[in-house]
Parts: structure tokens; C-alpha cells; sequence
């Protein structure tokens, strides 16, 4: 069994991601946030289970759908909430909103939704401590979406061909905005490129912290060692929307998910089963749960007022950060 | 109604040139991400999966590069396929087949093969998304070879211009911006063309010209009626291609007015509003009786918060503005 103290932690990491996720739906649906906002609620456990293995000092990109992964790298909530409001106290100073954010103080070196593009970029942070030999290891999370952009298989390629560090974390949550994996993909086998790569390959249940925990450190274990690089796929669902909290974005479906379906994937919520897990195995009692996501309602809620109390960006700074002096 | 003067939106006009297109040549194809969403495309695919099936409406995976260098293998092989960029911002991944293969093929086989191809991509742009979603990027077009380079601002020129581009022998980079979807003009029931590399006047004048494209002409219209007031009369010069530029009809009017303003959607250094410019100075030298003048995006990327976006999208305010500079 894992340390009581990191599973609480990735109990708390969790929570404070879907309560973050969660505390936003109210300003997207009243038009109080404007700014496309792709909510992580459901993946979870992918996000905290593969940060546990990580240290500081590792690398991590993200894509659009990044909130989890930027809390788990050292993101606070209220800079992303600022972010997402578009303030100047937001991660990247309101500039990029919640699609673009960032903490390069604490390896996660950022987000972007050109879709595959950031994988290239985790490849190259992998590079770069490859030739500095320095430890580290780095983190490129992407959807099943980005197995379509050449860019992966060409960071596999070439990640494989220079032994580099790197694990290709992808998200499998069966859509790409409207479009079901098997109108992308002629076979459900993300995890089957690894393969003419030689790359190691390994396929999870990506709602079960625990066994993405356990994955992710024997990759991480392979990286450090000089075996990297790894491919994961985790199998996972979004509970949301491809953006914003619904299906349904200006009238129009963005995807076309079974209810069935969806209400399938509700009963594996990542939360309750680790939850399970620390009841059964009395790591918490229930009153130490519910303190938990007490903290961190509060955490959120301060965040949020901190997000909507701060101050705009000033149009006369519009000319600001587009190269360094 | 007539049928003469039938009112349609801009991007049901562009929906009719594909239906129209795709009836009348078995050629024809259109494929791209989100060619069965409306969330990515508008109502601009309305009604033709269920009409020509998954055939000729080829929605894809995320793959623009691969994607795009078919549509461009697929032209070279005799067919007429339209590929949609449902953002500008995506299209990049397609720049090597476009530049490299689309814009060069003609010339380097000698003249022997060509590319009837359309690449359309739509800017869209606002909303906070920053800057991956809201690029409008002509003027990388506009500067190569081979590529004409379409942007219509009324819905009768979608419409026509669309057809044109599918009708023409090159690859033609067709592009609108979501910010006109809604905007509704006259456009005839039945197929016809606009001629690309021909301009328009909009609303004639005589104090000055204000040279645009796409949205900008919209809004260089609404400024041209606000300066009236000012007792200014201002001509409006829709280009409607990028490439090949109106050139006589630039130095025409110029002529006439002797002043000028460009506006342009995309960014000021080295797009097409600095084209437009170089044109002018070239053909006429000093004969302008003041400097002109330039709106167009600052050299900034998009910003997602909402302040910074609102100084960072000129609109007709910012026209008028430049137009009362030279009437300083
Ligand atoms: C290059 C590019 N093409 C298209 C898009 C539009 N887009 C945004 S997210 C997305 C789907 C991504 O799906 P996936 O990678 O599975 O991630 P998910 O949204 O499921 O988390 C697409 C196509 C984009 N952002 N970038
Ligand atoms: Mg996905």
C-alpha cells in the first residue's frame, strides 16, 4: 500500500481539481467567464496519479484541456481562476486565458491548444536534459485527438531514436470535440504506436489513481534510468462538455455521446473510487473526507473572489511581452 | 420576395455556392475537421452530408497536414476538393502542402499538372481565446507564387467567390471570418461568379479612399456614413482578393481622391495593408496630398482578456480616426 500520506494528498489533489472545475460552471453558463474554458472534471486521477511520480524539477506541457495538470505542477487555483477572468493577477497575466497557462517555476512550462503541438515541445524539454544530463524527466499530456497530428508520431520517432526521458501521457476519453475515436482512429489502439517505435507501452485504467500511480512510476523508473521513452494510455471520460459544462454550445452539439454512455462513465468516477479505497482501507475515517473538501471548498471559493476582485490588465500595457528587451 | 433581390446571410451564401458547386460537378468535394458540426463551420455545410453522403463530405480526424497535402494530391488527380480550416489558427500544420506542393505544382511541372483546389480557412477570432484561435494570416498567402488569395465581406461576394475559387484552375485560398456569418445582402438564387482579382467600389467618393478587405470593408462602409456627417466623402474600396491585388482599380481611385487610408484585418508589418501602401508609392510617388494612413492589427498577438481585446480590434472607430488624421 501506498504512504497514508500521499494518497490523502492525491485525494486532496483531486478534489481541489474537480471542485475548481465545478465552482466554474455557474460563471460560464451566466456569461460572467467568456474565454473557452475545457473542463477536466472526470479525468482526475490521470493528472494527480502521474504529478505523484514527478519531481520539481521535471517538465511537464499540457494542451487545452490542462487546469488539472497545471494544479498538480504547482498552479495555484487562484491564478488560474485570475487567468480564466482574464486578470492581471492570472498565471500569464490574463494574455492567454484558461487555454494558455502556465508555471514555469515549477516545470510545468505551459499549455497550449494547437492540438499535438505541445507534444514536439515536451519532446524537446526532454532534449534539452538529455544533453545537460541533469535528471530530469519531462511530461507531454495530450487526448486521443492529437494521435491524428503527425507531430506525434515524429516526437515518438525521434524521442525513441535519442533514448530521451520523456512520457507521452495520452488522455484516451473516446472523443475528439464531436467526432467519437473510432471516426478518428481506424482501430481503438492509441496504445499499439508505441510498438514500431520500440517504444515501452502501457494501457490503463486511467480512472483509478492508483493504478495510473503505479504505471507512471515504473515509466518514470524507465526515463531515469535511461530506457525512456514511455508511452501511457489512459483510458478516462470527460464529464463535461469538449468546452464549457454541456454538450450543447450555441445551439449547436458538440458531441454526440450516448447517455448511456455517459452515465456508465459517471459510475466510475474517479473521486468515489479512491474515496472507496481510503474508507475501506481506513486510511481516512469520513469525517476526515468531508474536512478535506470542506478546506478545499474554501480554497476554491477564495480563489474565485480573488479571481473576480482582481484588476483587468491596463489597455495601455497591450504592447507588453510580445518580445524581451 | 423575388428571387431578384432574395436576402440570404453571409454564411448560407457560402453554403449555397457549395451546394450549387457540388450538384452540377461530381468533382467536387468538400473535407475538413468539423465539415458535420456546426460549432466548427457555421450553418456554411448545412445540409450537404445528408445530400451528397460521406463521399464528397469528408469530416476528418485532426490532421490538417496529412489532410491538406490529400486535398492537394486529390487536385493534382483530377477532382475539385474544397478543405476547410474551421480556424486560420489550425491551417498552419497545412502550410507545407499549400506553399510547398499547392502554390509551386504548376510551375514546376513544366505546366504540365494544376491544382483546383480551394483551401478555405475562416478566421475566428474574439471571445477571449488568445492567440492559436484568432489569427487571420492572408498576408503569409498573399506573399506566394502561385496561391490567389479570396476574402469576401458581403454575402454576394461569398457566394460568387466561393464558386470562382472552385471553378478556377489554382489553388485559391478562400477565406471569411465568422465576425460576417451573420450579416445578410442580396445574393441571386442562381450560380454565378465574382472575378478574383477584381475589387469594388463600395460607396463612391471624392475626398478620399479608403482601401479594405473583409471585415474591415464592412466596416469601412460604416465609417465612410459617419464621416459624411463630418463632411467628408470618403470612396470605399472593397479589394476582395489579396491576391491578385486590384491594382488599377487602387491607383484609379487614388488618383481621384488623392488621400487614402487601408484597412485591414490582419497585422500592419509586412501584410497586406503594407502591400497596398507600397503600391501606392510606387505608382504614385508624391502625388497624395498627405501621407496615408494604416489600420490594421497592432504586431501583437491576440490577448485573451477582455481589455487588452478591446483596444486590440480596429473597427470602423479607428477608420474615421485615421481618416480625420489626414483631414487634420
Ligand atoms: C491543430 C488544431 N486543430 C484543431 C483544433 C480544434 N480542437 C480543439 S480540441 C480538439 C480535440 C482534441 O481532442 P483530444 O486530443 O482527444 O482532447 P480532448 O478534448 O478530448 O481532451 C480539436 C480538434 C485545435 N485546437 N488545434
Ligand atoms: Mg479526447
Amino acid at each position: 500500500m501506498l504512504a497514508k500520506q500521499l494518497l490523502k494528498k492525491m485525494y486532496k489533489d483531486m478534489v481541489t481539481i474537480r471542485y475548481a472545475e465545478e465552482i466554474l460552471v455557474e460563471p460560464i453558463t451566466k456569461g460572467e467567464v467568456r474565454c473557452p474554458v475545457h473542463l477536466y472534471s472526470g479525468q482526475e486521477a490521470v493528472a494527480v496519479g502521474v504529478g505523484a511520480v514527478l519531481a520539481r524539477k521535471d517538465y511537464v506541457f499540457g494542451n487545452h484541456r490542462s487546469h488539472g495538470h497545471y494544479l498538480v505542477h504547482g498552479g495555484t487555483v487562484r491564478e488560474l481562476f485570475a487567468e480564466i477572468y482574464g486578470k492581471e493577477s492570472g498565471c500569464a497575466g490574463g494574455r492567454g486565458g484558461s487555454m494558455h497557462i502556465c508555471a514555469p517555476e515549477s516545470g510545468f512550462l505551459g499549455a497550449a491548444p494547437i492540438v499535438g503541438g505541445t507534444i514536439a515541445l515536451a519532446t524537446g524539454a526532454a532534449l534539452a536534459a538529455s544533453i545537460r544530463k541533469d535528471g530530469r524527466i519531462a511530461v507531454s499530456f495530450f487526448g486521443d485527438g492529437a494521435t491524428g497530428e503527425g507531430a506525434f508520431y515524429e516526437s515518438l520517432n525521434f524521442a525513441s531514436l535519442r533514448k530521451l526521458p520523456i512520457i507521452f501521457v495520452c488522455e484516451n476519453n473516446l472523443y475528439a470535440t464531436h467526432m467519437p475515436l473510432q471516426d478518428c482512429r481506424a482501430a481503438n489502439n492509441i496504445v499499439a504506436t508505441g510498438k514500431p517505435f520500440c517504444i515501452p507501452s502501457f494501457r490503463e485504467d486511467g480512472n483509478d489513481v492508483l493504478k495510473v500511480y503505479e504505471l507512471a512510476s515504473k515509466a518514470a523508473g524507465l526515463c531515469r534510468s535511461g530506457k525512456g521513452p514511455v508511452l501511457l494510455e489512459f483510458m478516462t471520460y470527460r464529464m463535461r462538455g469538449h468546452v464549457g459544462p454541456d454538450d450543447n454550445i450555441q445551439g449547436c452539439r458538440t458531441d454526440i455521446r450516448p447517455a448511456r454512455e455517459v452515465a456508465a462513465w459517471k459510475s466510475k468516477d474517479p473521486i468515489c473510487k479512491l474515496e472507496k479505497y481510503l474508507l475501506l482501507k481506513k486510511i481516512c475515517s469520513s469525517g476526515e473526507l468531508k474536512r478535506i473538501k470542506e478546506a478545499v471548498t474554501r480554497t476554491v471559493k477564495e480563489a474565485l473572489k480573488f479571481a473576480i476582485s482582481g484588476e483587468y490588465p491596463d489597455p495601455k500595457d497591450l504592447h507588453k511581452y510580445v518580445t524581451k528587451e | 420576395m423575388s428571387p431578384k433581390n432574395r436576402i440570404l446571410q453571409y454564411s448560407l451564401a457560402i453554403n449555397e455556392a457549395l451546394h450549387q458547386t457540388m450538384s452540377r460537378d461530381k468533382r467536387v468535394f468538400l473535407i475538413g475537421q468539423g465539415v458535420k458540426s456546426p460549432w466548427y463551420v457555421g450553418n456554411t455545410a448545412k445540409g450537404l452530408l445528408e445530400k451528397y453522403g460521406t463521399e464528397r463530405v469528408i469530416d476528418t480526424p485532426v490532421s490538417e497536414n496529412g489532410i491538406t497535402g490529400a486535398a492537394v494530391g486529390a487536385a493534382i488527380a483530377g477532382m475539385r476538393p474544397v478543405v476547410v480550416h474551421p480556424r486560420m489558427d489550425f491551417m498552419l500544420y497545412a502550410l507545407d502542402p499549400i506553399i510547398n506542393e499547392a502554390a509551386n505544382w504548376y510551375y514546376m511541372t513544366g505546366g504540365k499538372s494544376t491544382v483546383p483546389l480551394v483551401v478555405w480557412g475562416i478566421i475566428n477570432r474574439g471571445g477571449e481565446q488568445a492567440a492559436q484561435h484568432s489569427q487571420a494570416i492572408h498576408g503569409i498567402f498573399a506573399h506566394i507564387p502561385g496561391l490567389k488569395v479570396v476574402m469576401p465581406s458581403t454575402p454576394y461576394d461569398a457566394k460568387g467567390l466561393m464558386a470562382a475559387a472552385i471553378q478556377d484552375e489554382n489553388p485559391v485560398v478562400f477565406i471569411d471570418d465568422r465576425w460576417l456569418y451573420q450579416s445578410e445582402g442580396h445574393v441571386p438564387t442562381e450560380l454565378y461568379t465574382v472575378p478574383i482579382g477584381k475589387g469594388v467600389i463600395r460607396k463612391k467618393g471624392t475626398d478620399i479612399t479608403i482601401v479594405a478587405i473583409s471585415y474591415m470593408a464592412a466596416e469601412s462602409l460604416k465609417a465612410a456614413q459617419e464621416l459624411e456627417q463630418a463632411g467628408i466623402s470618403a470612396e470605399v474600396l472593397d479589394l476582395r482578393s489579396a491576391k491578385p491585388l486590384d491594382q488599377e482599380l487602387i491607383i484609379r481611385s487614388v488618383s481621384k481622391t488623392k488621400r487614402l487610408v487601408v484597412a485591414d484585418v490582419g497585422w500592419k508589418t509586412g501584410g497586406l495593408s503594407a502591400e497596398v501602401a507600397a503600391l501606392v508609392a510606387e505608382k504614385l510617388g508624391t502625388d497624395l496630398k498627405k501621407p496615408l494612413q494604416r489600420v490594421a492589427l497592432p504586431d501583437i498577438p491576440a490577448p485573451s482578456s477582455k481589455t487588452l481585446e478591446a483596444v486590440y480590434y480596429p473597427r470602423s472607430k479607428e477608420i474615421v480616426k485615421a481618416v480625420k488624421k489626414i483631414f487634420q
